[in-house]
């Protein structure tokens, strides 16, 4: 660690060393990657290091003190994870030099009202809790602390604002609590005891129907999964039972105690938070997802148990690592195993438990799935005696579970433990699993080994998969993935279409043209005779069974054989599928053909919206058909659904922005023209312009409004659908006694949930016609009560 | 909501340690063949949404490809790499994505994870053109089965000039 002498930095300095241009940027450069490292590995002592940054970057204030104030300010926000090491760095600092812990802490609040004003309030927690650590390293007066946090708990008094709100300002006061509750109450007993009991009373009386919708598994043994501030408020409870005694969290400045208490506090500026405006979003509640115990590592270091202050520290910052490394898988990996206090918890237990609360997160994972998968390999590689046993015991323990998992969270499992089998020669214990041989194929656990299996063949092939399993386990193993031809064999001949399906495959074969098919279509009898107009182009079924099952026969070989099938005839599909009931027939005979190669279906589907040949809502339609009732519950069935509405949103955002660019291209436009007022010439040729781009702009603004629509539409073409089909089993079984809980409803019931969770923002726009037109009063309150656990996520 | 990083932030910004993305680097490869400067095809490879996928089996099949890249995003075009003149598949690929994004995740999550058992790598590619999706080894194949000493059961058996031995 050099000692910059910027007291040489003199015009008769050194000049032969400095590019004087570059070395701002240079110096700023260095004094963060100094800043950053200190914590990291090293042959000194973490005080050691600490000591000596602290002394060059007081020698370094008087020249690049906004520097190092914004450096210091961004770890704050950003490496939570190392939150002890830079409140140490800073009180340090302030025992050097008062004033300047006078500024940074200014700098703080600074930056803790934007995070607020702009929706950052993840990383405003983080800010939060450096400042309460700051107590305890003398920088900051207990007493304003308290004050501040004062402010914070009478946000719930606040009238008319979301729930959501008051609970950001809990969490953000009662989380701070591990770290300097013992101070705090050490110096403040009466007012912390208050802000406590008004906690108390704010958890009592907060709605929680949103729980039930956030969670990962329906049942509460053998963990249960509680609401994230329930949780949290356990936690706390025991630590002040604890005396506020906490020994997890590591305390650097313990050991520079004789300096600090030496240094004069400063107190925070009175702190009010900023107001409710309709632009706030605050975070949607959680769910603390636990999966073990301390009896699942009987031979290791005991786990800390569900409610106690070091479970919450230990989670809190491993989701910290993640969030800070998702994009540097080996790093990641590297920052979850050195972990402090390695010997003294079962870490392995905790990453792999941090690792699957995130994946099983609802509504969405913080981070593509697939990283995670990477990223447990990766553990794996480092810790090739020990991760893959806890692996391994997870899995078991989330296939003991399934049967009260939540369908969106088995989906992800699905993909995860397929996934990762694929790298490791699909090695299993299938046989440890045989209970599931026999249970009805629809029960959750034999329905997981089946889209895994099926899973595990995309990923590889049919052959493979047979040789993998026991022979026992051939009831689940996926169906060879060959299409099916409904002409293919001469003793159909007697079909209606079978001819002309022979003429079509010939014709193909010799590489006709669209014109050329269409003429041998035209000999196509329609068995809805009455519909025909005369101009042979309205619904024909038997016409498009024939022209798709031969094209998609032809075409069989591979998906880019199809793809090249689908432009080649795009015509003739775009004229057979032009009506409602053509687009849904389309996908019927895919679906026909096809039934063996669900994956095959899901890229014909999305290649047909892409070209236009189908719309979303004809493929939301097929979806609910009764032609598809037998594969509802199948995973595919759902990958397509949620795929396609992806495509939708994405083609809405598409147009918004081209509209908003063309906006702000005619709004330069003008500007250059304004201030070219003089010039009678430019007037003249920008107004020439100016016309094409408002007609576009108009053009766009029609494009997105009939985008939304459509988007809007789809919606509620869907949730149309779900509440005829639930109302139906509803009334069945009520009408015949029977217990409305079965596996299929099970599964509905959750597919609905997740239309909801995975799409919020959107559907968030369509509340009003929601409420008053599909989710009224009359509806039967199973289904109901879905919505109302959504509308209580943000409310 | 919005993202962390501190896009919005004046007072803040972010750290050049959390915006380290190695995986998504451009590697020191650039195709010989590139008609353009090394400026363009470093600019294409910038912006590119087509990753080079090698190290395949023979036996890999597009569908195989399709499921394991789409699982960082939409793909909407998958290139077999063929042996020139069996034009059967000759262990290579491209992948096109609709956006970078899911490009970018492919290389930091599917590159060096295996497909068939076998480690995959991906690169950065500049873009499909016709013909690139040919070997250019000279018996048809890739380059580095014309030389090398090994045996690759997925990939031939030996190397094209040990088997002329």
């Amino acid at each position: 660690m050099s000692r910059r002498r910027h007291s040489d930095d003199s015009d008769a300095g050194q000049p032969h060393k400095r590019r004087r241009t570059s070395e701002p940027s240079e110096i700023e450069e260095r004094l963060e990657s100094l800043i950053c490292r200190v914590g990291e590995k090293s042959n000194s002592s973490l005080e050691s290091n600490l000591e000596g940054l602290a002394g060059v970057l007081e020698a370094d204030l008087p020249n690049y003190k906004s520097k190092i104030l914004r450096i210091l300010c961004t770890v704050a926000r950003l490496l939570p994870e190392k939150l002890t090491v830079y409140t140490t760095l800073v009180g340090l600092l302030n025992a050097r030099n008062y004033n300047f812990g006078g500024e940074f802490v200014e700098a703080m609040i600074r930056q803790l009202k934007e995070c607020l004003k702009v929706n950052m309030y993840n990383e405003a927690v983080h800010l939060v809790r450096f400042l309460s650590d700051l107590v305890n390293c003398h920088v900051i007066a207990a007493p304003s602390m308290v004050a501040m946090f004062e402010n914070f708990v009478s946000v719930t008094q606040e009238e008319d604002v979301p729930q959501v709100r008051c609970d950001w300002y809990m969490f953000a006061f009662l989380s701070s609590l591990p770290w300097v509750g013992k101070e705090l109450y050490e110096k403040k007993d009466a007012e912390m005891d208050r802000l406590l009991s008004q906690a108390e009373s704010y958890l009592k009386r907060r709605q929680k129907i949103h729980v039930a919708m956030l969670q990962v598994w329906t049942a509460d043994k053998p963990h249960p999964q509680e609401e994230y501030l329930d949780c949290l408020w356990s936690q706390i409870q025991k630590l002040k039972k604890d005396r506020w005694q906490e020994r997890h969290i590591l305390r650097p400045y313990l050991a520079f105690d004789s300096v600090l208490c030496e240094a004069l506090q400063h107190n925070l500026p009175p702190f009010t938070p900023p107001p409710h405006t309709e632009d706030s979003v605050y975070p949607m509640p959680r769910v603390i997802f636990r999966m073990f115990d301390y009896t699942d590592d009987p031979e290791g270091p005991v786990m800390p148990g569900s409610h106690s202050v070091e479970r919450f520290v230990i989670e809190e910052n491993l989701h910290c690592i993640i969030k800070s490394h998702w994009k540097e898988r080996k790093t990641c990996a590297a920052q979850l195993l050195s972990y402090p206090g390695n010997n003294k918890i079962p870490l392995n237990y905790h990453i792999v438990e941090v690792i699957f609360a995130e994946l099983f997160q609802l509504p969405s994972p913080p981070h593509i799935e697939v990283m995670y998968t990477t990223l447990l390999i990766e553990l794996c590689k480092l810790q090739p005696g020990s991760l893959p046993q806890v692996l391994a015991q997870a899995t078991e323990m989330l296939y003991m579970r399934l049967d009260t998992m939540n369908t969106t969270c088995v989906d992800r499992f699905i993909n995860w433990f397929s996934h990762h089998l694929s790298n490791f020669q699909f090695r299993w214990s299938w046989e440890d699993w045989s209970d599931c041989l026999t249970q009805d194929l629809e029960k959750p656990k034999p329905k997981f080994v089946r889209e895994v299996l099926e899973k595990c063949m995309r990923l590889s092939y049919h052959q493979r998969i047979i040789d993998i399993v026991p022979a026992s386990f051939s009831v689940l193993s996926p169906a060879n993935p060959v299409c099916i031809y409904k002409y293919g064999d001469e003793s159909n001949r007697s079909l209606p279409g079978y001819t002309v399906a022979l003429c079509l495959t010939i014709a193909i074969k010799n590489k006709a043209s669209n014109d050329e098919i269409f003429s041998i279509l035209k000999d196509v009898p329609n068995p809805n005779q009455d519909d025909d107009d005369g101009e042979g182009f309205t619904f024909n079924p038997l016409k498009i069974e024939v022209f798709v099952q031969t094209l998609l026969h032809l075409a069989a070989k591979s998906f880019s054989h199809s793809f090249s099938a689908l432009a080649k005839f795009h015509e003739v599909f775009k004229t057979l599928a032009e009506s409602d009931e053509g687009k849904l027939h389309v996908l019927r005979v895919v679906y026909e053909v096809w039934k063996n190669h669900p994956q095959m279906i899901a890229v014909l589907v999305d290649k047909m919206i892409r070209t236009q040949i189908v719309d979303c809502a004809a493929v939301a339609n097929w979806i609910f058909s009764s032609e598809l009732a037998h594969d509802f519950t199948r995973f595919y069935i759902w990958e397509i659904l949620h795929s396609t509405i992806r495509k939708m949103n994405k083609h809405v955002l598409k147009i918004h922005k081209e509209l908003e660019e063309t906006k702000a291209r005619l709004a330069r436009q003008h500007k250059r023209r304004d201030s070219d007022d003089d010039d009678d010439d430019d007037d003249r040729s920008t107004d020439r312009e100016d016309g094409p781009l408002e007609e576009q702009i108009e053009r766009l603004q029609e494009k997105v409004e009939s985008a939304q629509s459509e988007q809007k539409n789809l919606f509620l073409v869907i949730f149309q659908r779900f509440i005829m089909l639930l109302t139906e089993h509803l009334v069945r079984c009520e009408t015949g006694g029977i217990d409305v809980f079965t596996p299929w409803y099970k599964s509905c019931i959750e597919r609905l949930q997740q239309i909801f969770l995975q799409h919020h923002q959107i559907i968030q726009q369509y509340m009003v016609t929601l409420e008053n037109l599909l989710f009224t009063a009359e509806l039967d309150h199973h289904i109901l009560a879905v919505f109302q656990q959504f509308c209580a996520l943000q409310a | 909501g919005l993202a962390s990083g501190g896009a919005a932030m004046s007072s803040g910004g972010t750290l050049s340690i959390l915006r380290s993305d190695s995986y998504a680097e451009l590697s020191q490869y650039r195709d010989q063949h590139f008609r353009g400067t090394r400026y363009d095809q470093e600019r294409l490879l910038r912006k590119s949404c087509t990753l080079y996928v090698g190290n395949l089996s023979f036996y890999t099949t597009e569908e195989q490809i399709h499921e394991l890249f789409g699982k960082s995003g939409d793909i909407k075009k998958v290139i077999m790499g063929l042996d020139k003149v069996k034009k059967t598949a000759c262990g290579f690929c491209f992948v096109e994505y609709y956006a970078r994004g899911d490009a970018e995740n492919a290389m930091r999550y599917i590159n060096g994870t295996r497909l068939d058992d076998r480690i995959i790598r991906t690169d950065w590619d500049a873009g499909f053109k016709e013909g690139r999706q040919y070997g250019r080894g000279r018996s048809g194949g890739q380059v580095r089965d014309e030389y090398r000493q090994d045996y690759d059961a997925g990939r031939g058996g030996y190397g094209k000039t040990v088997q002329c031995q």
